[in-house]
C-alpha cells in the first residue's frame, strides 16, 4: 500500500474513534454519528484492491454495475427502514441492521474462501472460518431477536434435551473448524459449517426471554464487529479491521455494562438459566394471588398528583407499547405548571434496549435534564410524595431486594415502594417479562390504576389541568 | 500475513474498551445503534468480493453482500441520527 491511501485510512480510523467518543455524551452525540458517517464515506471512496489499485479506477464492468445497483438498493432499503420505523420499534430496527451486517460478513467470508490464497496461509483461513461462523450466527440470532421484539415469538422456547443438542452442534462446529483448517479446500464442509452456525444462532436466542433481548442484540452487535474485523484480515483491509474491532471491543464492554445493570452474569443470560428459575420463583410467590390490590380512579389519582410536592415518574415497556410518551410529557408539564417537582427515573434496562425510555421521552420533547438515573433517584425516594409507575414491572419489583428465592434477586431496582404513595398504571395484573408476580402492587401504599396508558394519562392530564 | 495487522487489531481492542468506559445509560441505545452502523463497513468487503466475482453464483452472493452491507451502513447512520436529533435541552 502506498502512503496516500494509508494516510486516508488513518484519518478514517481517527474519525471512527472520535465518533464513538463523541457519541458518549449527549451534547456531542449527533456530531459523533456524523463524524463516523464521514469516516465511512471516505473509507468507501478510498477503497483499494488488495492488489494495490483503487477499486473505483478500474474500467466499467458488469460487476461494477452490480455494485452500483447493490449500493442503491441498500441505501433505499436502509433509508425507508430508518425513517419509517416508529421510535418504539427502534430496538427491532437495530437488530435487523445488525443481522444484515452479520449476513454480509458471512457472505464475504464464503466468497473469499473460494479464492485459493487462504490455503497457503492458515491465519487467513482461520479468519475466514471465524467470520463465516460468527457472521452467520449473528445473522440468524438477530433475526430471532427481531421476531421476539416484534412479539411474534415472545415466550422463551425450551424443550427437553435442548442444551444437549446445542452442545452437540457446538462440538460439530469446532470439529468442522479443525477439519477445515487441515483441509482448506473442502467447500462442502465449509457450507455445512455455515449452516450449523445459522442453526446455532437460532438455537442460542430461542430460549432467551424477550426482556433479555437488549443484552443479546448488544452481544450480537459486537460479534458482527469481530466477524467484520476477521474479514478485514483476510482481505488485508485496515479500515475494516479497525472499524470491526472497535465495534467488537466497545460492544463487548457495553454488553457487560448491561448485564451488570441487571446483576446477572452474561452466561446466565445466554444459557437460559433464567427460564428455569422464573418458574420456581413464580410458584414460590403464588400466595400473593389471593391478596387483594387497591384500585384507584383517575380523578383521585390526579388529585394526589396535583397536590404533591415531589413526583417521580417511572416509565417502562408498557409506555412504549401504548405509545404514551407524549401524554406523559403533557402530564409532567401540567404538574410542573402547578409547581410540582417532576423527575423521571430511568432504569438502565427498562424497555427493550438500554436507554430505550430516554429515546422515547426525548422524542416527546421531555428535556433530558429531567431524566434521572436509578442511582440518583433512589436515595431521594423516601421524600417523594407520589411515584407514578407507567407500564414498568420487574424494574420496581421489591422481590429483587428482599426475596432471595426470586429469580431477579440481586437486580438493582428503582425503589418505588419507598415513596409515600405509589400509583401503578397498568393494563391488567399480568406479569412482566420475567414472568413473576410483583409484590409492590399488593403493598399498603400502592394503588392500581387500570387501563390503557395513553387514555388514562390523557384523563389524568385533563383532571390535573382542571383542578 | 504481516504482524502489523495484529498490532493494529490488539491496540484497537484497548481503544474500544477505553471509549466505552463512561457512558450515561441514556445514550446506550444511540451508541449501540451508532456502532452497529460502523460495522456496516463490511460493505467494503462486499464491494471487493463482487469486483472479483467470476461466476453468476459469486455475483449473486456478492450482490447480496453489497445490498446487506449498504443497508447496514446507510440505515444505521440514518436511524442513529434520527434518534439523536431528539436529544435536546428544554427550550427557553
Amino acid at each position: 500500500m502506498n502512503s496516500a491511501p494509508a494516510l486516508l485510512i488513518l484519518g478514517v480510523s481517527v474519525l471512527f474513534i472520535l465518533g464513538i467518543k463523541l457519541l458518549a455524551s449527549p451534547r456531542t452525540a449527533r456530531a459523533g454519528n456524523l463524524a463516523a458517517a464521514a469516516g465511512m464515506l471516505i473509507a468507501l471512496l478510498a477503497l483499494h484492491h488488495p492488489g494495490g489499485d483503487s477499486v473505483w479506477s478500474l474500467g466499467w464492468t458488469f460487476n461494477r454495475t452490480l455494485i452500483a445497483l447493490g449500493l442503491g438498493l441498500g441505501l433505499g432499503l436502509g433509508a425507508v427502514g430508518a425513517y419509517s420505523v416508529k421510535m418504539t420499534a427502534m430496538p427491532q430496527m437495530v437488530a435487523l441492521f445488525n443481522g444484515l451486517g452479520g449476513g454480509a460478513a458471512a457472505l464475504v467470508a464464503g466468497l473469499e474462501f473460494r479464492q485459493p490464497v487462504h490455503e497457503s496461509e492458515p491465519i487467513i483461513g482461520g479468519s475466514l472460518l471465524f467470520a463465516v461462523l460468527i457472521g452467520s450466527l449473528s445473522f440468524a440470532g438477530s433475526g430471532i431477536a427481531y421476531m421476539k421484539l416484534e412479539g411474534k415469538l415472545e415466550k422463551p422456547l425450551t424443550f427437553p434435551g435442548q442444551k444437549i443438542l446445542n452442545g452437540l452442534s457446538l462440538l460439530a462446529i469446532l470439529g468442522l473448524c479443525g477439519y477445515l483448517l487441515s483441509h482448506p479446500s473442502s467447500s462442502p464442509a465449509f457450507l455445512i459449517l455455515g449452516g450449523l452456525a445459522l442453526f446455532f444462532g437460532v438455537a442460542m436466542v430461542l430460549p432467551i426471554g424477550g426482556a433479555d433481548m437488549p443484552v443479546v442484540i448488544s452481544l450480537l452487535n459486537s460479534f458482527t464487529g469481530l466477524a467484520v474485523a476477521a474479514d478485514g484480515f483476510a482481505l488485508h483491509n485496515l479500515a475494516m479491521i479497525v472499524a470491526g474491532t472497535l465495534v467488537g471491543s466497545s460492544g463487548t464492554l457495553l454488553t457487560l455494562h448491561m448485564c451488570r445493570a441487571m446483576n446477572r452474569p452474561v452466561k446466565n443470560v445466554l444459557f437460559g438459566a433464567f427460564g428455569a428459575g422464573a418458574g420456581a420463583g413464580a410458584a414460590g410467590n403464588s400466595d400473593l394471588a389471593g391478596r387483594a390490590v387497591k384500585p384507584i380512579q383517575s380523578d383521585e389519582a390526579a388529585l394526589l398528583l396535583a397536590n404533591a410536592q415531589q413526583v417521580v415518574i417511572i416509565p417502562g415497556y408498557g409506555m412504549a407499547v401504548a405509545q404514551a410518551q407524549h401524554q406523559v410529557r403533557d402530564l409532567s408539564e401540567a404538574l410542573g405548571q402547578r409547581g410540582v417537582e417532576v423527575r423521571f427515573a430511568i432504569h438502565p434496562v427498562a424497555g427493550r434496549m438500554p436507554g430505550h425510555m430516554n429515546v422515547l421521552l426525548a422524542e416527546a420533547d421531555v428535556p433530558y435534564d429531567q431524566l434521572c438515573e436509578m442511582e440518583v433517584v433512589n436515595p431521594l425516594m423516601a421524600r417523594v410524595d407520589v411515584c407514578l409507575v407507567i407500564g414498568a414491572n420487574d424494574v420496581v419489583n421489591p422481590a429483587a431486594r428482599e426475596n432471595p428465592e426470586s429469580p431477579i434477586y440481586g437486580m438493582p431496582i428503582i425503589d418505588a415502594a419507598r415513596a409515600r404513595t405509589v400509583i401503578v398504571l397498568k393494563r391488567s395484573m399480568a406479569t412482566g417479562f420475567a414472568g413473576i408476580e410483583n409484590e409492590l402492587f399488593h403493598r399498603d401504599n400502592a394503588r392500581m390504576l387500570f387501563g390503557d396508558a395513553k387514555a388514562t394519562l390523557q384523563s389524568l392530564v385533563t383532571a390535573v389541568l382542571a383542578s | 500475513m504481516d504482524t502489523d495487522l495484529l498490532f493494529i487489531f490488539t491496540l484497537t481492542v484497548f481503544i474500544g474498551f477505553e471509549l466505552i468506559s463512561k457512558v450515561p445509560s441514556m445514550l446506550h441505545t444511540p451508541l449501540m445503534s451508532g456502532t452497529n452502523a460502523i460495522h456496516g463497513i463490511i460493505l467494503l468487503g462486499g464491494v471487493l468480493v463482487l469486483t472479483d466475482a467470476g461466476t453468476p453464483l459469486e455475483q449473486g452472493l456478492g450482490f447480496t453482500a453489497v445490498v446487506f452491507g449498504s443497508a447496514n451502513v446507510f440505515g444505521g447512520f440514518m436511524v442513529t441520527d434520527r434518534m439523536l436529533q431528539m436529544f435536546r435541552k428544554r427550550k427557553p
